[in-house]
C-alpha cells in the first residue's frame, strides 16, 4: 500500500468543485435597536464567495477560527443548508440547490461525520439500527439478511465487534462511539467524506485510533475527504491540501507540506504561531494578536486588515483576491502578490499587553 | 515544605454496587510558584484530584482516605464554611465551562468587586479599579464599559477571561485549573495559556493545570502528573516526562499526539480503551492495553517509585524479573 498522496493526474476533474460559494444569515436586530441605531438589516456573512477543488482521492482540510465558517461550508455542501450564491460540483452535477438527500443517485455518494459522537447518534435506538439507516434511505440491500450482514462487516471494519450491533449509544465509550459514526457514514459505499472535527470530542489515545482508521479506509476504499479541524497538527497528519479561513474567505490553499513550510498569508503565519510545542518546553509562546473578529459587519477591503502588521492604505480600499502561485500555492493577499509579505512578521502587540499597564 | 501536600489520596463514590474508586492513593506535592500539569484520558480521576483539593467534590463523591495539607496543615477535614474562606483567598479555581463559575443575576463587575471585597481589605472605590484592572489583564476591550454587563454579554472566550479574573483577583496562592481553555478557540487558548502563566510567574502562584492537551503542558508546567485509570501512572519533569517517558502508557500517549513536521504512515495508537472504574483489571491497571507486559503484570499492582528524575508505577522499574 502506498502512503503518498495520489497525485491529481492532469486533467482529471476534481471530484469536489466549488464556486463562488455564498452563506449569508440575516441578522435581525431586537425592535428597539433598529428603532435607535437606524433600520439597517445587519448580514452574517459566514461564507463569502469561496472557490475550491478536491480531487479524487485526497484530504482538503479546512483551518481558521471559531466562527470563520468552516462547519457552514460542510453543510452547504452536504445539503444541510442552501447558499445564498454561487455552485457546488459534485463529479460534474450541480447540487447547490438540490436539498439533503437529493438527487439520490450523487447524495449517496456522499456522508458526513460529525464532532460529537453523542450528539449525533440517536440513543433510543440500537447500534445495527443506527448503521443500517442510510442503506434503508437508500434502498441498498435486497433483504434484512442481508442487510445485517452487511452491518456485521461494517461493525468489524471499524474495529468493533458484530455483537455490538445489538446494544445502545450509551453502552460505549467516546471513541467507539466515532468508530459507530464512522461505520454509518461508509455505509452507503460513499467516495467522499466530510469530517467536521471528527476527533475534537476525543482524548489523543483515542483520536490517534481514529484518525488512523481514516486514513487507512482512505487508502483502502479511495476516499476523498473534506476534513475540518482546529487542530493544526491533526490537519498535517490527515490532509493532501489544506485551506486557511478567515471570516468567511479562504485566505491561502496549499499543499500541505508547503503551508507548513512556507506560509504565504499572514494570518496562516499567525495561525502556525498558536501550534503548541511539545519539544521545546516552557517557550512563550506569541499568542495570536488581536480579538477573534466579528463576522457582523467585516471591514472592508481585506477582513484581516485590523490584525495584520503589512497592512497598508490598498488593503484598506481594495479586498484581495485568492491568486495562484508556484507549487500550487493560492494566497488572496496584497502583500504577497506585491513580494513584501516575505520580511518576518512582528506580530502587533495584543490588547491584553497593551493593557496591561492599567493593572 | 511544599506549598501542597497530597499523601494517598482516595476519591470514593458509594453506589448501590459498591464503592467505586475513582482516585486510587494518589500522593503529590506542588511546590510555591510551580505549576504542575494533570494529563489523563477522560475518565483517569483528574478533575476528582483537583475538586478534592479544593473542597469541591460533589456528593455523594468523598474523600475516602489519605490527607490533604496546604503550608502544613490539613484542609481535607475541613468544615465547608471553613473551606469557603480558603477558597478564593488562598486555593482560586478555574473551570472549563464558564458558566459555572458566574452567576448570571450580577454583572461581571459586581462579581469581580464583591470577591475582592471578600478576601482583601479595600474600598468599593479601589476594588472596582482593581476589577477593571483585572478585565483589562485577562485582555478584555474597554474594560470600563464591560464592568457593567452581565455575563451573557460575553462571549465564550470572554467569559472564561472574566473567571480566570475572578480565580485570580483574590490573589491566591495556588489556582485549580480544569480544562480551562478546552471551550475556548485555538488561538484564544493561546492567549489565556500565556497570561494564565504570566500571572502565575508574577505573583509567584503555583497552579494544578489539568488538561488533556500536551502541547499545553510542554508551554506551561514545571512538572506533569500522568494518571491512568484513578491512579498516578508518572509524575516528574515535562520534559523528562514528555520527551523521556518512563511509563509505557505515557510512552504511548506522547506517541499518539499529531505532530508538525514530515507525517508517519500511521500514527502510535495505544490499543483498546481505558477500563471503566467497575471491571479494574488485579495487577497493573494498564496490562490489558501495555505493549511491554509481561506475567507479573497480572499479579502485582505496581507502586509509584523514583525513576531517573520523577517516578512511575510500573513493574519494570520495580526490578521484578520478567
Ligand atoms: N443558522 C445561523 N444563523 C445565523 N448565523 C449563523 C448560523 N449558522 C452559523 N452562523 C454564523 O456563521 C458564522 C460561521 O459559523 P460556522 O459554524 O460555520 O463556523 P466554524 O468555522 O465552523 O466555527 P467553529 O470552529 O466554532 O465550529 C458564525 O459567525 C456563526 O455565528
Ligand atoms: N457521581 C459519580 N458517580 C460515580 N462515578 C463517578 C461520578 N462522578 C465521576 N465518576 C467517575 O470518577 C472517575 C473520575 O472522573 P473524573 O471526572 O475525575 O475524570 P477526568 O480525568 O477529569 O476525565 P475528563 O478528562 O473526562 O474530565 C470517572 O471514571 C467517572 O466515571
Ligand atoms: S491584503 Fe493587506 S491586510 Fe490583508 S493580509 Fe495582505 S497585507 Fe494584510
Ligand atoms: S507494570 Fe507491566 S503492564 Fe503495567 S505498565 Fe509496567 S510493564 Fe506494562
Ligand atoms: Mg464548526
Ligand atoms: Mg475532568
Amino acid at each position: 500500500m502506498n502512503a503518498a498522496p495520489i497525485k491529481l493526474k492532469s486533467r482529471e476533474a476534481p471530484l469536489l468543485q466549488v464556486k463562488g460559494l455564498k452563506k449569508h444569515f440575516a441578522m435581525s436586530k431586537p425592535f428597539l435597536n433598529r428603532l435607535l441605531e437606524g433600520g439597517e438589516q445587519q448580514t452574517v456573512k459566514a461564507v463569502d464567495g469561496l472557490d475550491l477543488d478536491i480531487p479524487r482521492g485526497q484530504t482538503l482540510s479546512l483551518v481558521g477560527e471559531s466562527g470563520c465558517g468552516k462547519s457552514t461550508v460542510a453543510r452547504l455542501i452536504m445539503g444541510l443548508s442552501s447558499p445564498s450564491g454561487g455552485s457546488i460540483l459534485f463529479d460534474g452535477a450541480d447540487i447547490s440547490r438540490a436539498p439533503a438527500g437529493q438527487p439520490a443517485d450523487i447524495r449517496r455518494r456522499m456522508q458526513m461525520i460529525f464532532q460529537d459522537p453523542y450528539a449525533s447518534l440517536n440513543p433510543r435506538w440500537r447500534v445495527a439500527d443506527i448503521i443500517a439507516e442510510p442503506l434503508r434511505t437508500y434502498g441498498m440491500c435486497a433483504s434484512r439478511q442481508e442487510q445485517r450482514r452487511e452491518v456485521d462487516r461494517l461493525l468489524e471494519f471499524v474495529g468493533l465487534n458484530a455483537k455490538d450491533g445489538d446494544k445502545f449509544p450509551h453502552e460505549f465509550s467516546g471513541g467507539q462511539r466515532q468508530r459507530i459514526s464512522i461505520a454509518r457514514a461508509i455505509s452507503t459505499k460513499p467516495e467522499f467524506l466530510v469530517c467536521d472535527e471528527p476527533t475534537s470530542a476525543l482524548d489523543v489515545s483515542v483520536q490517534a485510533q481514529i484518525l488512523n482508521l481514516m486514513r487507512e479506509m482512505q487508502r483502502e476504499l479511495g476516499l476523498t475527504y473534506l476534513f475540518i479541524s482546529h487542530d493544526l497538527a491533526v490537519v498535517n497528519f490527515m490532509s493532501d491540501w489544506i485551506g486557511v479561513m478567515y471570516l468567511g474567505r479562504l485566505v491561502e490553499v496549499s499543499p500541505a507540506a508547503e503551508l507548513f513550510a512556507n506560509p504565504q498569508h499572514p494570518y496562516t503565519r499567525l495561525l502556525l504561531d498558536t501550534i503548541p510545542d511539545l519539544e521545546m518546553s516552557k517557550r512563550d509562546r506569541q499568542p495570536a494578536a488581536g480579538e477573534v473578529p466579528n463576522p457582523i459587519n467585516p471591514p472592508p477591503g481585506c477582513h484581516f486588515r485590523p490584525r495584520c502588521a503589512l497592512a497598508n492604505e490598498r488593503c484598506r480600499r481594495e479586498a484581495p483576491v485568492l491568486r495562484v502561485y508556484d507549487g500550487g500555492v493560492s494566497a488572496s493577499c496584497h502583500a504577497v502578490e506585491e513580494g513584501r509579505a516575505n520580511e518576518p512578521i512582528t506580530v502587533q502587540a495584543s490588547a491584553a499587553q497593551s493593557l496591561r499597564a492599567a493593572v | 515544605m511544599a506549598l501542597l501536600e497530597v499523601e494517598n489520596l482516595k476519591v470514593e463514590f458509594p453506589t448501590r454496587k459498591g464503592v467505586l474508586t475513582a482516585v486510587d492513593n494518589v500522593s503529590f506535592n506542588v511546590e510555591q510558584g510551580e505549576i504542575l500539569g494533570v494529563v489523563g484520558e477522560s475518565g483517569a480521576g483528574k478533575s476528582m484530584t483537583g475538586a478534592a483539593v479544593i473542597g469541591l467534590l460533589e456528593p455523594p463523591g468523598r474523600i475516602g482516605g489519605g490527607q490533604i495539607r496546604l503550608d502544613g496543615k490539613r484542609i481535607d477535614n475541613l468544615s465547608p464554611d471553613e473551606m469557603r474562606k480558603i477558597r478564593g483567598r488562598h486555593i482560586g479555581a478555574i473551570f472549563q465551562d464558564p458558566l459555572t463559575s458566574l452567576n448570571p443575576l450580577f454583572t461581571v463587575g459586581e462579581q469581580l468587586v464583591e470577591t475582592i471585597r471578600t478576601h482583601l481589605p479595600m474600598s468599593a472605590a479601589d476594588a472596582k479599579k482593581r476589577a477593571i484592572g483585572w478585565l483589562a489583564e485577562v485582555g478584555i476591550p474597554a474594560p470600563d464599559r464591560r464592568f457593567d454587563q452581565y455575563p451573557h454579554q460575553f462571549s465564550g472566550g470572554m467569559r472564561q477571561r472574566v473567571v480566570i479574573a475572578l480565580a485570580l483577583c483574590a490573589e491566591p496562592r495556588l489556582i485549580i485549573a480544569d480544562e480551562p481553555t478546552t471551550a475556548l478557540d485555538v488561538s484564544v487558548q493561546a492567549q489565556i495559556i500565556a497570561l494564565l502563566k504570566r500571572v502565575c510567574r508574577e505573583r509567584n502562584a503555583a497552579a494544578i493545570l489539568v488538561t488533556h492537551d500536551m502541547g499545553v503542558i510542554a508551554e506551561t508546567a514545571d512538572r506533569v502528573a500522568v494518571m491512568y485509570a484513578g491512579r498516578l501512572a508518572e509524575i516528574g519533569p515535562v520534559a523528562h516526562v514528555l520527551q523521556k517517558p518512563s511509563h509505557p502508557y505515557t510512552a504511548g500517549l506522547m506517541g499518539s499526539i499529531p505532530r508538525v513536521g514530515p507525517r508517519p504512515k500511521r500514527l502510535i495508537q495505544i490499543e483498546g480503551s481505558m477500563p471503566r472504574l467497575t471491571d479494574i483489571p488485579s495487577g497493573c491497571a494498564f496490562n490489558p492495553r501495555c505493549p511491554k507486559v509481561f506475567a507479573e503484570c497480572h499479579r502485582i499492582r505496581p507502586e509509584l517509585r523514583p525513576v531517573a528524575d520523577g517516578a512511575a508505577a510500573c513493574l519494570l522499574y520495580e526490578g521484578v524479573t520478567q
